[in-house]
């Protein structure tokens, strides 16, 4: 790279609004702070949270698996865009994919965080360690990741260097990698839906429908997070997004949450028809079970959140009003991050497999720890999608009339 | 790694210093090579247990006994005793004659060098009431009952353990090979190998698998000298321990120390392939059920009922 072009991405990337820079002070204070956590958590062991034997899972897993399902909403704008040729995403595919990376990252971060012996990583490293594939379903989860990581940023390195030197960037030599990252995106949320849904030890998990509901609530949460971002990009920067494409993935999110809802209906009227002892952790869930019922609100306000959201979004005249169109987002946001995470993960342990409850919640650690987490993966965001702007619209490079045409 | 293993270990003082101050161990890789910090670096680089040469394995036994003897301050050996040929352990539990007193944990506890803070217990009694009409639901049993005397009138217990399943679930998920089953049905768990994913957790349909969520502590007036790399010698933070059948004593024809620790006769254990074995008579002639049998775990553990009446209390 020519010192001009590491000279302007630097600008870019230090220099910035007073609202900016106090963004990234925030973050970086937020990142200060887990880090500092995290050194108690490694030298104490995993004792320092609240999982145990009987919850051997908890807060980590439970943002892992929300952030694949954002990870791979990025694909949302990838196939109207490219393959359905649907010029306003155009804006905003290059940040869709920003946040693919920025998610994945995350997902990484709470994976090693989750791990118990972190240092023995090498393990896993295939021609050093033993990578136990196929057999375990997270060693093809460490594929997919990676592979989906290694592929969203040489999409945004490559599209971003072309439009850099004023050029045409969707080439023949790129038009494989971008189809192949239709089924990446897919493929990241359904191997780690089959993580859970593999283990006829816990019930609550063993479950086909589990892995197309890991897709629709996706299809919610990542494009809902999307649509609250490029609306404060297009207030804040030169980037021209046309209301369009937002509505666009709105109508997407509506379809999602449809079959989300519906999944979850099909979900539960097969536990409580059927009446198994299987049901036990789904009432555990919903309604409590032997006064065990701390998770209760907390499904339920996710329930009510994501049908609320639905609602909105079902009637076009609020989905093209901003402000309801927001209400909606947020409300998704919220329910699907409880749904995945209290709603998913927590309850697949209780009551564990010899029937004993132990009600776990993150204690302030984890969620400081976690916290943390988010801030790094803002951070990689905001660097990003700032560097990747900076150059569509040209205030760094050569984005010429090529660029204007996306 | 075999020049380090031939090394002798004469200051572990410094190293255990130096251990003490790492945070995680990957920063143990920048460290000088020093005699004291080979260990630390040897421990580190260490290959799966299957791979090791039978040298290496000898060094590392021969390093693992020095290091524990030092630390215990007894004589403690560490042996890795190999499968017996034609041999594949099976289990039986009569539950008419368990009263729930728990030695079988506490025996079980002392033999493995479990952790005593915090404590980690392989074995699990559950207790149920006979009386309740939902009685086969898991929920409705009792881990922790206290009453003045066992057994309770109107109480059965049902102790769990790891079943030794012929489909372990367990190893099938491990990302990493760390837990295998062993040509004498015991699945075992390689402590330096566990990255501590906890997915077998998840994946063992019998609560059978327990993380070292701390660091294990067990006092040095407790520790049992006797050990085997893959069964009872003290495991780490952070990585995943199991029942073995106590394979430091079945791998010598010894009974494991839930069955000598039983007052009441209650366990049964032996050699499956041995057609004189009293495991063998149970399945024979009496009627023996398993856990949850319709997961197909296929488990070495049976339970069974040898009398018609439940011991009088």
């Amino acid at each position: 790279m020519p010192v001009d072009t590491i000279n302007g991405i630097a600008r870019t990337i230090f220099k910035g609004s007073k609202a900016y820079k106090t963004w990234v002070g925030v973050l970086s204070l937020f990142a200060a702070l887990g880090i500092g956590l995290y050194y108690i958590q490694a030298t104490q062991g995993l004792i320092a949270t609240n999982m145990r034997d009987q919850v051997s899972w908890g807060w980590y897993i439970a943002n892992f698996t929300f952030l694949v399902g954002v990870a791979a909403a990025a694909v949302v704008l990838v196939i109207p865009y490219y393959i359905y040729k649907y010029k306003p995403i155009g804006d905003i595919v290059l940040i869709g994919e920003c946040m693919a990376v920025a998610a994945v990252s995350m997902c990484l971060m709470f994976i090693l965080l989750d791990m118990g012996s972190p240092e023995r990583f090498w393990h896993l490293i295939p021609g050093l360690g033993i990578f136990n594939f196929p057999q375990s379903i997270l060693t093809w989860d460490v594929v997919v990741l990676n592979g989906y990581l290694a592929l969203n940023l040489f999409l945004v390195v490559y599209a971003l260097s072309k439009i850099y030197q004023g050029q045409e960037y969707k080439t023949k030599f790129i038009w494989p990698f971008i189809v192949l990252s239709i089924p990446a995106a897919i493929s990241i949320h359904t191997v780690t839906a089959f993580l859970y849904l593999g283990l006829p030890a816990r019930p609550f998990w063993n479950a086909a429908v589990l892995a197309p509901r890991f897709i629709a609530s996706a299809f919610c949460s990542g494009p809902a997070f999307m649509l609250l971002i490029f609306q404060i990009v297009r207030k804040n920067t030169k980037l021209n997004i046309k209301d369009e494409a937002l509505f666009k993935v709105g109508e997407l999110i509506t379809w999602a949450m449809a079959f989300n809802l519906f999944f979850l209906i099909a979900e539960i009227f097969k536990e409580r028809y059927s009446a198994t002892a299987h049901l036990a952790p789904m009432n555990y869930l919903f309604y409590g079970l032997h006064g065990h019922d701390h998770l209760v609100p907390w499904i339920w306000t996710a329930v009510i959140f994501n049908s609320i959201a639905f609602l909105i979004l079902l009637m076009p005249s609020l989905r093209k009003n901003f402000t309801t169109l927001n209400i909606a987002c947020v409300l998704i946001f919220i329910g699907v991050y409880i749904e995945k995470g209290i709603g998913l993960v927590f309850p697949g342990f209780a009551p564990d497999t010899l029937g004993e409850i132990y009600d776990y919640m993150p204690n302030s650690l984890e969620l400081v720890i976690s916290l943390a987490v988010w801030a790094i993966g803002l951070l990689i965001f905001t660097v990003f999608a700032k560097v990747t702007i900076a150059i569509k619209t040209g205030e760094i490079g050569h984005a010429g009339a090529a660029s204007h045409e996306h | 790694m075999s020049e380090d293993t031939k090394e002798k270990n004469n200051s572990l003082i410094t190293r255990r210093k130096l251990l003490a101050g790492l945070a995680a161990g990957a920063a143990a890789l920048a460290l000088p090579v020093k005699n004291a910090d080979a260990y630390v670096v040897e421990e580190y680089l260490r290959q799966h247990f299957k791979r090791l040469t039978p040298e290496e394995l000898k060094g590392i036994l021969k390093k693992t006994e020095e290091e524990l003897s030092f630390k215990y301050g007894k004589q403690i050996n560490v042996k890795a005793t190999p499968p017996m040929d034609n041999v594949l352990y099976g289990y039986a539990l009569d539950l008419s004659r368990c009263v729930g007193c728990r030695r079988c944990v506490y025996g079980c506890v002392n033999e493995n060098n479990l952790s005593r803070n915090p404590q980690i217990q392989w074995i699990k009694v559950l207790e149920f009431e006979k009386e309740n009409p939902k009685w086969q639901i898991l929920e409705e049993s009792n881990r922790y009952y206290e009453p003045e005397q066992v057994p309770e009138k109107g109480k059965f217990y049902v102790p769990v353990q790891c079943q030794q399943c012929k489909n372990p679930p367990c190893v099938k998920v491990c990302p990493v090979q760390a837990t295998w089953q062993e040509p004498d049905g015991i699945v075992v768990v390689d402590y330096n190998w566990c990255i501590g994913c906890r997915f077998c957790m998840a994946a063992c349909p019998y609560g059978a698998r327990n993380f070292n969520w701390g660091k294990p502590y067990v006092p040095n007036e407790e520790i049992n000298p006797n050990m085997h790399y893959l069964g009872n010698r003290p495991q780490y933070k952070g990585v995943v321990g199991k029942c073995t059948f106590c394979i430091q004593r079945s791998r010598e024809g010894r009974y494991t120390a839930c069955v000598e620790a039983c007052p009441v006769g209650a366990r049964k254990f032996g050699n499956l392939l041995d057609p004189k074995s009293e495991i063998r008579y149970i399945l024979e002639n009496l009627k023996v059920f398993r856990l949850k049998e319709e997961l197909d775990t296929n488990p070495k553990f049976f339970y069974f009922f040898s009398m018609g009446m439940p011991v009088k209390s």
